[in-house]
């Protein structure tokens, strides 16, 4: 059995996708496409299509894409439509751009099963499903006017939403003959444009989703107004998995504009007509918690802990070879500890959610990348129905994985079925961070083996950490394996002896371990090309020649290598106190690497000057969004290198808001260059890319300055102080 | 107690207490919901607005002092050369990605743009280095602001 693979290559995604059409409701042409369950655990009943997106084209010949992935940022109602447009045969000027319903079957996720926006997967997961919508749609446009015209369709020709017939100069209006397609039935095959008939993918396009970010007109979450509405300030027990003692609400009742000061289990929240009133409210109470089991909960006893933990021998991942024996006569062998902290998501939008209890329904307003759960959590909470919970989502301001969550929906709705009118709960900054779910603390082991001539010949990892899937995704935990904790415990390499283990090692009850940008890539390529840069500069040898023997089953890794190292400089010396580092990644179905340039002052401040990455995430939909997403990702990552951390003392988080949870700015990033290869392979994921490979290229370069390993996160200056 | 305010060159009567943030005004009040709320301790700038040209923090900017002042917000900075000067870089080049502190960046970098039509890195460093971005939009932000001041960006390497 193979563990990295349960979620690494989830889930084995067929290609093969169900098309039907229907007659739209209103009239007009639909297209609706579902895939057979792919999850493991999850039967695949074919015959039984549960649509899953929709192509929707009225007759007035307005065409309506109802995107699945929400808009995070990444790009994605920019490139999902480009997919369904390029085969359409309409511009991106042309469509109508919806937020999905929340609905695990007809929304899923083509890769994962259920309506989620995560993992890098929209394009992966969307790139064939979405052509073939496209290609779809237009086959029975044209066939449709074929027919009214009595000629051949291959006589006709779509084109930026008219089907024309260019012998006679006939044409017509994708919305003149929606009824028509709408009643024939579905083409056999559904052949897709090569590459190079391309005209919109692979082309830079304008992100459909810009003109009203730069004018205040984009409405987030946090930016709705339902009729009635109140909003209310949220304040939830300081020691994680607490609860609430009593509260004398008088002198929050007593600020002018407050309406109502409710309690929860674990929560007091102050309802008000304005946030300067709830807020004014809710820091005028005086609140009395019960911190339970977790008062006494710190980092310094966690890391005891998990330390601890980390010495069980552990489930096996992974196993090729005989590590034991390959071990046993290396020639020299490195055994090392890293560790990475706790991390919060910081969106800048702070987590908040809108709700309207009535006795026989719910409506929830919020961003959201997991909106069926929260539907069915409201649900549950209520006793309603979930046909009863309707969810509005929105744009999101960040997601980060924090929205792949549904504790806050939980909270707004605990407060939302104490008042009768729709309440807004916004969380404050120092709230958001406190009680962020968080990626998990890592402590692994890790060795490498050595033979004669330096070449690795064995490779252990052990992870050890809380599990993300066993609580969020069972069915992705598997004999005592967390898929995603062990995601690239080798990197890409083709060791001839190898093995993976997962401890899996709790933290107390009320902290959730929870996907962060990146996943478990973050914290394993930050070890693994940590050692091997260990390995390599104990035997000094070349960061990219030491790799090549290791890739050869990949030679997409090897070229997008050869071209860094041209592009970054690695061969121009640099001056006393600077250094580079390498760090390359295979993950979501890409490949990169980056070189960090960094100075490391006397005091020991580590500044990155340089970060040069390049790319080949195979066809890149929009050639200017993957350098913006390697640009962003970077920054991401690098914040977590410089600066993150979360920590506990008496049950508390003791970070709060952006001064003690720091977070990158404008004069600290560095000259971030971005080469992306040109490939006409299958399109990999891209959003959390270069935030897996940023903390292991500038950990490698601070060695290359300083000579000292760091091996755990974030930088600590006092260790590279110079004595 | 009720106050004055002159937002876009429009006056608005607002009943709160003197010590309310504009910031909650604009969006609760006003439901003018264009400037964000990021950190309500001026250290994100994601509510950053304008106060007689000027960038200020709306989260910690009580209404009381900013009776009398002219207030612009995200939803009119276009109207102004330099806003609408930024706005369309930051269209030209794509800055944008969740958005979510977009109207601040726009805000104090017209800001900078307005009383200095030809910024160095540093000056840009020290007008933008107020506002978060989560995403990590600083190195498009940095390149926007250079084209809306005439100058050309460096060139980002694609290919």
């Amino acid at each position: 059995m193979n563990g990295s693979q349960h979620m690494a290559q989830p889930l084995g995604f067929s290609r093969r996708v169900f098309l039907k059409a229907s007659a739209a409701v209103g009239g007009g042409l639909l297209i609706s496409f579902a895939l057979p369950g792919l999850m493991r655990g999850v039967q695949a009943t074919e015959g039984a299509f549960a649509p899953n997106a929709y192509v929707r084209i009225d007759r007035d010949g307005r065409i309506f894409l109802t995107i699945q992935p929400v808009e995070m940022g990444q790009g994605t109602y920019t490139s999902m439509p480009a997919l369904i447009a390029e085969e359409l045969e309409v511009g991106l000027d042309q469509v109508i751009i919806a937020h999905a319903p929340a609905d695990d079957q007809r929304y899923a996720n083509p890769m994962l099963g259920f309506q989620v926006t995560g993992g890098s997967t929209s394009v992966p997961a969307n790139w064939t499903p979405l052509r073939e919508a496209g290609a779809a749609a237009r086959i029975l446009l044209v066939a449709a006017a074929a027919q009214q015209w009595g000629v051949a369709a291959d006589s006709c020709k779509a084109q930026r939403g008219e089907v024309l017939h260019p012998t006679s100069g006939r044409k017509f209006g994708y919305g003149e003959l929606a009824d028509a397609a709408a009643k024939l039935p579905l083409p056999e095959s559904l052949p897709l444009k090569e590459p190079k008939d391309f005209k919109l993918i692979g082309t830079a396009a304008k992100r459909t989703d810009s003109p009203d970010k730069v004018n205040g007109k984009a409405v987030f979450g946090i930016d709705v107004h339902p009729e009635g509405m109140k909003v209310a300030a949220i304040m939830l027990c300081p020691v994680v998995g607490g609860t609430l003692d009593s509260v004398d609400p008088e002198p929050a009742m007593a600020v002018r504009g407050v309406h109502q000061v409710v309690r929860t289990d674990n929560s007091v929240a102050v309802v008000a007509d304005h946030m300067g009133a709830a807020r004014k409210g809710l820091a005028a109470l005086q609140i009395k918690w019960n911190g339970g089991a977790n008062a006494k909960v710190s980092s310094a006893q966690m890391l005891e802990d998990i330390k601890a933990a980390s010495m069980q021998p552990g489930a096996q991942a992974r196993s090729e070879g005989n590590v034991e024996e390959a071990l046993a006569k290396a020639a020299k062998k490195l055994e090392v500890t890293y560790h990475v902290p706790f991390l919060a998501h910081a969106c800048l939008e702070p987590v908040n959610c809108t709700v309207h209890v009535r006795k026989d329904a719910c409506d929830l307003w919020l961003g959201i990348q997991v909106p069926a759960r929260a539907k069915a959590v409201a649900a549950q909470l209520t006793g309603l129905p979930e046909a009863a919970v309707q969810v509005h989502n929105h744009l999101i301001g960040g997601g980060f994985g924090r929205r792949l969550e549904v504790d806050f929906v939980a909270d707004a709705v605990k407060i939302a079925k104490q008042v009768d009118y729709p309440v807004k709960v916004i969380w404050s900054r120092e709230e958001d961070t406190r009680h962020s779910t968080l990626r998990p603390f890592h402590y692994n082991h890790l060795s490498v083996g050595l033979d004669e001539q330096n070449r690795p010949i064995a490779w252990t990892h052990k992870v050890t950490g809380g599990s993300i899937l066993a609580r969020w995704l069972p069915a992705g935990f598997i004999d005592g394996v967390d898929g995603d904790a062990v995601r690239d415990a080798c990197g890409p390499y083709a060791f001839p002896n190898l093995s993976v283990h997962y401890v899996r090692h709790e933290p107390p009850s009320g902290i959730l371990p929870a996907f962060w940008r990146g996943v478990g890539h973050t914290q394993n390529a930050f070890m693994v090309e940590g050692l091997l840069d260990e390995a390599i500069q104990q035997v000094k040898a070349d960061p990219f020649e030491y790799r090549y023997p290791l890739l050869q089953q990949h030679p997409r890794a090897i070229k997008v290598l050869e071209l860094l190292r041209e592009k970054s400089g690695w061969d121009t010396p640099l001056e006393p106190g600077r250094g580079r580092g390498l760090a390359l990644t295979h993950c979501f179905g890409t490949f990169a690497a980056q070189v960090a340039e960094v100075t490391v002052s006397p005091n020991g401040e580590v500044k990155v000057d340089k970060v040069t990455s390049v790319v080949d995430c195979g066809i890149a939909i929009n050639p200017d969004s993957v350098v913006a997403q390697m640009q962003g990702g970077t920054i991401f990552g690098l914040t977590a290198v410089l600066y993150g951390n979360i920590t506990f003392k008496d049950g508390q988080v003791e970070q709060g808001n952006f001064d003690t949870y720091r977070m990158l700015r404008i004069n600290e990033t560095p000259v971030i260059e971005t080469h992306v290869v040109a490939s006409s392979e299958s399109p990999g994921g891209l959003g959390e890319v270069p935030t897996v490979t940023i903390a292991p290229a500038v950990v490698n370069a601070v060695f290359a300055a300083t000579g000292k390993r760091l091996r755990s996160l974030p930088i600590d200056p006092e260790e590279l102080r110079q004595a | 107690m009720a106050h004055v305010l002159k937002i876009n060159g429009t006056e608005h009567q607002v009943d709160v207490d003197d010590d309310t943030p504009l910031l909650w005004v604009l969006r609760d009040v006003l439901g003018m919901t264009g400037t964000k709320f990021g950190c309500g301790m001026a250290l994100c700038g994601a509510c950053t607005v304008h106060m007689n040209g000027n960038a200020v923090r709306s989260c910690v900017m009580p209404v009381s002092a900013v009776v009398g002042a002219e207030i612009t917000t995200i939803e009119s900075v276009g109207e102004t050369p330099a806003g609408k000067r930024i706005q369309e870089a930051w269209l030209a080049h794509e800055v944008v990605q969740c958005g979510y502190c977009q109207s601040g960046q726009i805000m104090s970098a017209t800001a900078l743009l307005a009383r200095n039509a030809n910024p160095s890195d540093s000056d840009i460093d020290g007008a933008m280095a107020g506002n978060i971005c989560r995403c990590g939009t600083y190195v498009r932000v940095r390149e926007a602001i250079k084209i809306a001041a005439g100058q050309s960006p460096v060139a980002r390497a694609e290919g």
